[in-house]
């Protein structure tokens, strides 16, 4: 054990639909305050790695750890015995995550998405909900849009709503999938500027999935290379960027350089 | 005069018995749709399968003949119901059915990403279902819900077949005492289209206070 | 025994005879109602304004009125008028519209789901409105209608046992008298239902295999 406590921990975990494996033995380690940025081609696994880790996707093999407790199972006896419902709710507590397209209640105003979430799960006064709502919009810059619904709004804005919920909720592990994909190129900044606060701050451990490679290196401790279900090559973004040791990882750059865009 | 405020006053309580059935059979229509339509959405097979029984049964004959069935056949195995209580009964289990596909279609049509979203937050199977599914199925439920209304009205004159004093039952009474075919059936004709068009304006009315928010793509949201 | 077997199987050949004048009815039933559909459809599209509400308030009518009392209407008033008409074509008229009112909205649907620019494509080629009609717009509007034309007329078979009102002598019908003149009701309308859960059933699957059918033709098309 490492002197800082794990954040999240996979060990050789595999998974399959059907037939076909989407992760094959990945094992990474993350502790806790790191960021991270996972980087890689489409199907490489990214996104499957972030929904094993909010218990969207069950694992076919290998343990994962969070928090120095195993997720997708429970001690018993010497061994391990799958998960049960209240062990998973159990866990997710320390754990956030925004999506590529949202998700946000479309029945419900931005207040109501960012103070409801907490009342319901977290057992916070209403009072106590709403003040933290309106502070917590107010760092995403709209305090102005609380009494508006998500079909109101514009996709950046959607996203920082959806940004601020999941923070409502203070999970340790923030887990973000390409949160800025889905959005027109000039709203991109917008949401990176959030997302760069909430590294900045330093407390919360971010596993990030995007393709804005310049914005990986500059907030990431480390990046972890994708390919085909397992990890490639992970190291210090300058040296992922600037010198990568694997021939896959060089390929991928320079595909991404080619297709216009910057990696520093 | 006198004879004539007789019959206005049959009408009038002809109506009232058809609205007390329409309304108790209602509830029931919405007890039954709502318990089978969710539990249709189990992925436990043994949990779907009464409900989806109990479904095609109602959906498999028309109400008329269950109406009779269950006025006529059930005492034979000795069940013996008042014509109201069969009334309500048969005429909720009916829509209620139809109601059924409508409860889990709604159900069923709730993205996806919904659900997702509040298990990242970590709300409950329950909260899930109450917060965030069920808010947004019942917006979809209500446009279909208001039609089966209005086909539940419409099943209502069958109840005078076995002894209720509905509208239908009190029309054909005068239309008896008075000979007067025409008026007696035109009346209610239009009585129905009446009541079945203030269905129709009500379940538009919640319909709109309740896409608040919605009514721009929720899909996009 | 609550149930008796023998008396059962006495009375199958009865109702089964009663079955036929079921089918006869839905078949004729059927053919007026998609007649009645297009007709009020064409109307509704109509540019003469005066038509065009009339024909929308009249399918509106027929939808929010019950068949019974509309049965009724048809059995009783048109002999006021000097027409009379023998029970099963009052019923089959009552069916036929009744379901036409309906099918005229899956006429619109249908009509209304042909892109915009199938339209243009007949005026370019310089086809005339008849031709556009039979070569080009219902070969497209048909087929996606047939599921909802199908489940109408399924409905339409259920409801035909409220011929039995009137004293058609249909399935329904068939297993009231036998009731009536046996004192058991259990038999023979436990018999009726099974009959319309079993051919509405093999109807509901029939459909299904035809749109299986009928959307692969479309995909690979
Ligand atoms: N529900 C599913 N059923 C079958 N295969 C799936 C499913 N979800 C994902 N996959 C497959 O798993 C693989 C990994 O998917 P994943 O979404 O994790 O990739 P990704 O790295 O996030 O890609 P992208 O950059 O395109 O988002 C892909 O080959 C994908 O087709
Ligand atoms: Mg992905």
């Amino acid at each position: 054990m490492s002197d800082r406590q794990l954040a999240v921990e996979f060990r050789g975990v595999s998974k399959l639909y059907g037939a076909l494996a989407v992760l094959k033995e990945l094992s990474l380690s993350v502790p806790q305050g790191e960021k991270i940025a996972l980087i890689g081609p489409s199907g490489s696994g990214k996104t499957t790695v972030l929904r094993i880790l909010m218990t969207l996707e069950t694992i076919q093999a290998g343990t994962v750890w969070v928090k120095g407790e195993p997720l997708w199972h429970m001690p018993k006896g010497d061994g391990l015995a799958p998960a049960s419902e209240p062990h998973l709710h159990a866990m997710r507590r320390h754990i956030g995550m925004v999506f590529q397209h949202f998700n946000l209640f479309p029945h419900m105003t931005v207040q109501e998405n960012v103070a409801r979430p907490p009342q319901i799960v977290l057992g916070v006064t209403r009072g106590e909900a709403e003040q933290r709502a309106q502070d917590l919009l107010r760092l995403v810059g709209l305090a102005q849009k609380g009494a508006s619904y998500p079909a109101q709004l514009s996709g950046g804005q959607k996203q920082r709503v959806a940004i601020a919920r999941a923070l409502a909720m203070q999970p340790a592990i923030m887990l973000f999938d390409e949160p800025t994909s889905a959005l027109d190129p000039e709203l991109v900044e917008e949401v990176l500027a959030v997302l760069r606060d909430i590294a900045i701050e330093g407390k919360t451990t971010m596993l990030l999935v995007t393709h804005e490679m310049s914005f990986a290196r500059e907030i990431s401790d480390r990046i972890l290379f994708l390919d085909g279900g397992a990890i490639v090559e992970e190291g210090p973004p300058d040296q992922i960027f600037s010198d990568p040791k694997e021939e896959r990882t060089r390929l991928f750059l320079k595909k991404i350089i080619a297709a216009g865009h910057r990696i520093d | 005069m006198s004879q004539f405020s007789d019959y206005a006053w049959m009408i009038l309580d002809g109506t009232w018995v058809t609205v007390k059935i329409t309304v108790v059979a209602s509830v029931v229509a919405v007890i039954v749709a709502l318990l089978t339509g969710v539990a249709r959405t189990s992925k436990f097979f043994w949990i779907r399968l009464g409900p989806t029984l109990f479904v095609e049964l109602f959906r498999g004959t028309s109400c008329y003949v269950q109406l009779f069935w269950a006025f006529f056949a059930l005492p034979f195995i000795g069940i013996s119901l008042t014509p109201f209580v069969a009334s309500v009964l048969v005429l909720g289990a009916n829509v209620g059915s139809y109601g059924s596909e409508v409860v889990r279609g709604a159900i069923a049509g709730v993205p996806r990403g919904q659900t997702e979203a509040s298990v990242a937050l970590n709300f409950t199977k329950l909260q899930r279902f109450r917060h965030v599914v069920f808010p947004q199925a019942l917006v979809a439920m209500l446009p279909p819900a208001g039609n089966l209304f209005i086909d539940l009205l419409k099943l209502t004159p069958l109840t005078s077949l076995i002894t209720m004093s509905d509208l239908t039952y009190n029309a054909m009474a005068v239309r008896q005492q008075t000979g007067s075919t025409f008026i007696a059936l035109a009346t209610i004709l239009v009585g129905y289209f009446l009541m079945s068009s203030a269905i129709a304006w009500a379940i538009g009315r919640i319909e709109r206070r309740a896409s608040r928010g919605l009514e721009t793509g929720p899909r996009a949201a | 025994m609550i149930w008796d077997w023998d008396f059962a199987l006495r009375i199958i050949p009865d109702i089964l005879r009663g079955l036929g004048t079921t089918v006869i009815a839905t078949f004729f039933g059927s053919l007026l109602a998609l007649a009645v559909g297009l007709v009020i459809a064409l109307a509704n599209r109509s540019d003469v304004t005066a038509v065009r509400r009339s024909s929308r308030g009249f399918a509106e009518f027929i939808r929010r009125t019950p068949l019974l009392v509309q049965l009724y209407f048809i059995y009783f008033v048109l002999p006021q008028a000097g027409i009379v008409l023998p029970p099963l074509l009052c019923g089959v008229i009552a069916l036929g519209l009744h379901t036409g009112a309906y099918l005229s909205e899956v006429y619109r649907a249908g009509i209304d789901g042909v892109p915009r620019g199938q339209w243009e494509a007949a005026r370019a080629l310089n086809y005339q409105q008849g031709q556009t009609w039979l070569k080009i717009i219902l070969p497209q509007a048909i087929p996606p209608m047939i599921p909802a034309i199908g489940n109408y007329i399924i409905l339409m078979f259920k409801d035909s046992a409220l011929l039995s009102i009137i004293a058609v002598p249909e399935l329904m019908s068939m297993s009231r008298n036998i009731g009536n003149d046996s004192y058991r009701y259990l038999e023979p309308l436990t018999i009726a239902a099974i009959l319309y859960l079993l051919l509405s059933g093999i109807a509901v699957l029939l459909l299904r295999i035809i749109e299986s059918r009928s959307g692969m033709a479309r995909l690979t098309g």
